[in-house]
């Protein structure tokens, strides 16, 4: 572990860690996934708090587990603070990171629930639900072709499309339990199928 | 625009008029006053019983969701529990998505507030976040030891390529709350897919598309309702 990684985070270096995040939640319109890039390139290039390896691992481990994708933030916060200050340093940075993450945001959210709760009846605001309606339908679709494709186009990922496809259709038409569909696909990637 | 013509072709006191005098409106057409009981349309729609047992479900979303919560939630919420009918949580969803923060958190707050206020919103927040916290962690720790053996990072990949396709399921299970769109199905499956050209196809940032699909469409919607409202009132 390099010395500059190794570093000890002062009390300003946390404070910077939090609006750090606090700044990126408001940027997260399309989830917390999106901010990716900034949070690399203030976590990673500019403060060196992280290496690459660390950054990458998280966010494949985080994807991995169940759970909200926001949580790559607390891996995120848990590294940073772990090299600093090993497993005290860990609770803190992840606890720092989700709050920064989630805090304004929520507090939006929440205030946009109640207005939007008392006035639903009003006609703006049926409008922008029900206008919205078919583009949120097309993200959901569309967020599924995403994540394949980051795979590739090409003849060798086929299986993996064509396992995509298959849970796709299951899942829409079939009420099986999701855990069973991941569990089959998990077996299928270790036997080499796909 | 059949309504409208209806409309000025004119017999706005008729009984048997459908557009003056509909028999049962839709969520679409429902009048602002006197208040609906928004309630009525669906019967059969639940509640969460209490703050536990709102957390409780939360949780089990959450540990149930490879690869993001969203399928699990439509699943839950809307075929299991029922605490939501497939048109609420498209819409609700819409606000979620479009405010920032993490969606899945932004629709427990959502809902938790709406039934228990700001407690519901904490303890749905903290129902998905504890324990999947926790599971990411204890993962995360173990990774090291496992991480070089490739069966693992097929098995990944494998998972990886089924949590696709739970997340274009859910959009797909979506559709059919099209059919009662203001709009008309046809307009409405038309924006659809062009947004899905969009964002798989063409890689248009999301920010653009909010703002060139879905900002024109709560217009020509806003429109849509006024046009319809006007008519009632005219009709009344």
């Amino acid at each position: 572990m390099s010395a500059a990684i190794a570093q000890l985070l002062g009390a300003l270096d946390w404070v910077a860690m939090l609006t750090h995040f606090m700044g990126l939640s408001l940027l997260a319109v399309a989830g917390a996934i999106s901010t990716t890039p900034e949070s690399h390139r203030y976590l990673v290039d500019e403060n060196r708090w992280l290496t690459d390896a660390q950054f990458t691992d998280s966010i494949a481990i985080a994807q991995a587990a169940p759970g909200p994708n926001v949580l790559f933030i607390a891996l995120l916060g848990w590294n940073v603070g772990f090299n600093a200050a090993s497993w005290a340093g860990g609770a803190l940075g992840l606890v720092l990171a989700m709050a920064g993450i989630m805090g304004p945001s929520s507090v939006l959210t929440y205030v946009t629930a109640q207005w939007s709760q008392r006035n639903r009846e009003r006609r703006e605001v049926r409008a922008f639900k029900q206008g919205m309606t078919p583009i949120v339908i097309a993200l959901m679709a569309g967020t599924g072709w995403v994540l394949v494709s980051a795979h590739g186009y090409t003849l060798a990922q086929l299986p993996l499309w064509g396992l995509a496809l298959v849970s796709t259709v299951v899942v829409w038409r079939t009420r099986i339990h999701l855990l069973w569909l991941l569990g089959a696909g998990a077996l299928m990637g270790a036997l080499g199928w796909v | 625009m059949g309504d409208r013509r209806a409309h000025r072709m004119g017999c706005p006191g008729r009984a048997d008029n459908p557009w003056v005098n509909p028999v049962s409106p839709s969520p679409a057409t429902r009048p602002p006053s006197p208040p609906s009981h928004p309630d009525d349309e669906t019967a059969d729609r639940r509640h969460p019983a209490s703050l536990i047992e709102l957390f409780i479900a939360f949780s089990s979303m959450a540990l149930q969701g490879f690869g993001g919560v969203l399928a699990v939630v439509q699943r839950e919420m809307v075929e299991r529990r029922r605490w939501m009918t497939r048109d609420d949580f498209v819409e609700e969803w819409a606000v979620a998505q479009v405010m920032p923060g993490p969606n899945v958190i932004n629709l427990a707050i959502i809902f938790g507030s709406r039934h228990f206020g700001w407690r519901g919103a904490l303890f749905g927040v903290a129902g998905l976040l504890l324990a999947p916290t926790a599971l990411v962690l204890s993962l995360a720790l173990l990774y090291a030891q496992f991480a070089h053996v490739p069966q693992v990072q097929a098995a990944l990949r494998g998972m990886s390529a089924v949590s696709a396709g739970l997340i274009a399921a859910t959009g797909l299970k979506l559709l059919p709350s099209l059919g009662r769109h203001p709009l008309g199905w046809r307009l409405a499956l038309a924006l659809c897919v062009l947004t899905f050209v969009g964002l798989a196809l063409l890689r248009v940032p999301l920010a653009l598309l909010l703002l060139g699909i879905g900002g024109p469409t709560c217009l020509l919607t806003w429109r849509r309702l006024g046009a319809i409202e006007a008519q009632k009132k005219k009709a009344r």
